[in-house]
């Protein structure tokens, strides 16, 4: 796309204003360094994470290997945790980069919404995932090294809701990922616009 | 058998049935004293269960694990005043470990870890206290796990307030001494060899 294409409507001069500072939304065409280590960084410890989840809890009762997958679960939402907090630091000081003009507004609408749930999600699971063992009466020690803080002691009845809580936070987030991953491929594949050159390194983008 | 033998036989049997009664009367008085003791200590200084604890603490992938002993016993005399001629007896009731979760608690009862169908206490009888300075003493007993024995030395902090007397202290000991979690769970890079008892006794004099 050598010329940007200049439509004037409404919405299309509300999106520029919106998206006007500091630097006009055409001058960023990808996420940066940090951005892009990050998303993929949190993205591989979210897979392994739900992974480990999904087989452990499998595993029928106690066994010396399913002590070894709850730890490392944990501490991979303990990383995940942490990692989504930069995130989150790097999203609210930085600009991302605009969408293309021509993207429908609902599609814009969308691949906004299902972000900001992700940022909350990655925020959200691990923080209901340590309070569930701390209403279990186990607390974290990160990397079996760093004893962390409990602020809930146990408690059986806030541990069969944050239980639900953890699993159902994790099918959504299972869901929104699936869509996230059809919505780029698409991109890639069907509209072929170099949209995934934002997040993707030594991809080229279109522009 | 020749007849020297036969008479030499009848003579062996009435030896050991004059034995017997003796030894049984002996049972009997013992039995009766016993008894009696048994009863003394249970009126003077039977543990109070509602206000004491013992838990043990595992680690579990360096996480230390509380899990507590709902039901157990205890009787400890103790005078300050005579703190040597004191004794312990504490029975713990293995099936009662509680980690907080059904099958966690049942996986303790199995026969990797306490086995507790097989061992249903876990006992400790002390031998000897000795003063450690100020109100803490050392008390040397015998501890019993899933049957396995061994002599250990329990450092109590003893107070006593009027009636009351608590009784508190921790003893680390080696899990696989006592053949607590065997198979699998003998690899202690899991769960860690080191457990630690702590006890919290609380016994009132009637």
């Amino acid at each position: 796309m050598g010329v940007p294409t200049i439509r004037i409507n409404a919405r299309s001069l509300a999106h520029n204003r919106h998206d006007t500072m500091p630097t006009r939304p055409s001058d960023i065409t990808r996420y940066n360094g940090a951005a892009i280590a990050l998303h993929w960084l949190i993205a591989a410890l979210i897979v392994c994470g739900f992974y480990i989840g999904w087989i452990m809890t499998d595993i029928p009762g106690f066994t010396p290997t399913k002590l070894k997958y709850f730890s490392w679960h944990k501490w991979i939402g303990v990383t995940v945790f942490a990692l989504a907090v930069l995130r989150v630091l790097w999203r609210a000081t930085h600009r991302a980069p605009a969408l293309d003009d021509a993207t429908p507004g609902w599609q814009k609408a969308a691949a906004h919404l299902v972000h900001g749930v992700l940022y909350l999600l990655m925020l959200a699971i691990p923080l209901s995932g340590y309070f569930y063992t701390s209403a279990a009466g186990i607390p974290v020690v990160y990397l079996g090294i760093v004893p962390l803080p409990t602020f809930i002691g146990p408690d059986q009845a806030l541990k069969a809701t944050l239980r639900t809580v953890h699993v159902l936070l994790n099918y959504t987030l299972l869901a929104l990922v699936a869509m996230h991953v059809l919505a780029a491929l698409k991109h890639q594949f069907v509209d072929r616009d170099g949209l995934l050159a934002r997040m993707v390194p030594f991809l080229k983008t279109r522009a | 058998m020749n007849a020297r033998d036969s008479d030499r036989m009848r003579t062996t049997m009435k030896t050991t049935r004059y034995h017997f009664h003796h030894f049984a009367r002996r049972a009997a008085l013992a039995g009766l004293a016993a008894f009696s003791l048994f009863g003394a200590s249970l009126a003077h200084a039977d543990v109070d269960l509602a206000r004491s604890s013992v838990v043990a603490t595992t680690k579990q992938m360096n996480v230390p694990v509380d899990g507590k002993f709902k039901k157990f016993s205890a009787q400890l005399n103790f005078d300050p005043a005579k703190p040597t001629a004191g004794n312990a007896n504490v029975s713990i009731d293995t099936a009662s470990y509680d980690l907080g979760a059904d099958d966690y608690n049942k996986q303790a009862q199995g026969k990797e870890w306490f086995d507790s169908a097989a061992f249903p206490n876990a006992t400790f009888v002390s031998s000897a206290i000795a003063p450690a300075g100020g109100n803490q003493y050392k008390v040397t007993g015998k501890l019993t796990i899933k049957g396995k024995s061994q002599t250990v030395v329990v450092p109590v902090v003893i107070a006593s307030q009027g009636a009351t007397q608590t009784f508190d202290g921790s003893l680390p000991i080696k899990r696989t001494q006592f053949d607590v979690g065997t198979g699998e769970w003998k690899d202690t890079s899991v769960v860690a060899d080191e457990v630690v008892i702590k006890f919290h006794l609380v016994s009132t004099k009637k």
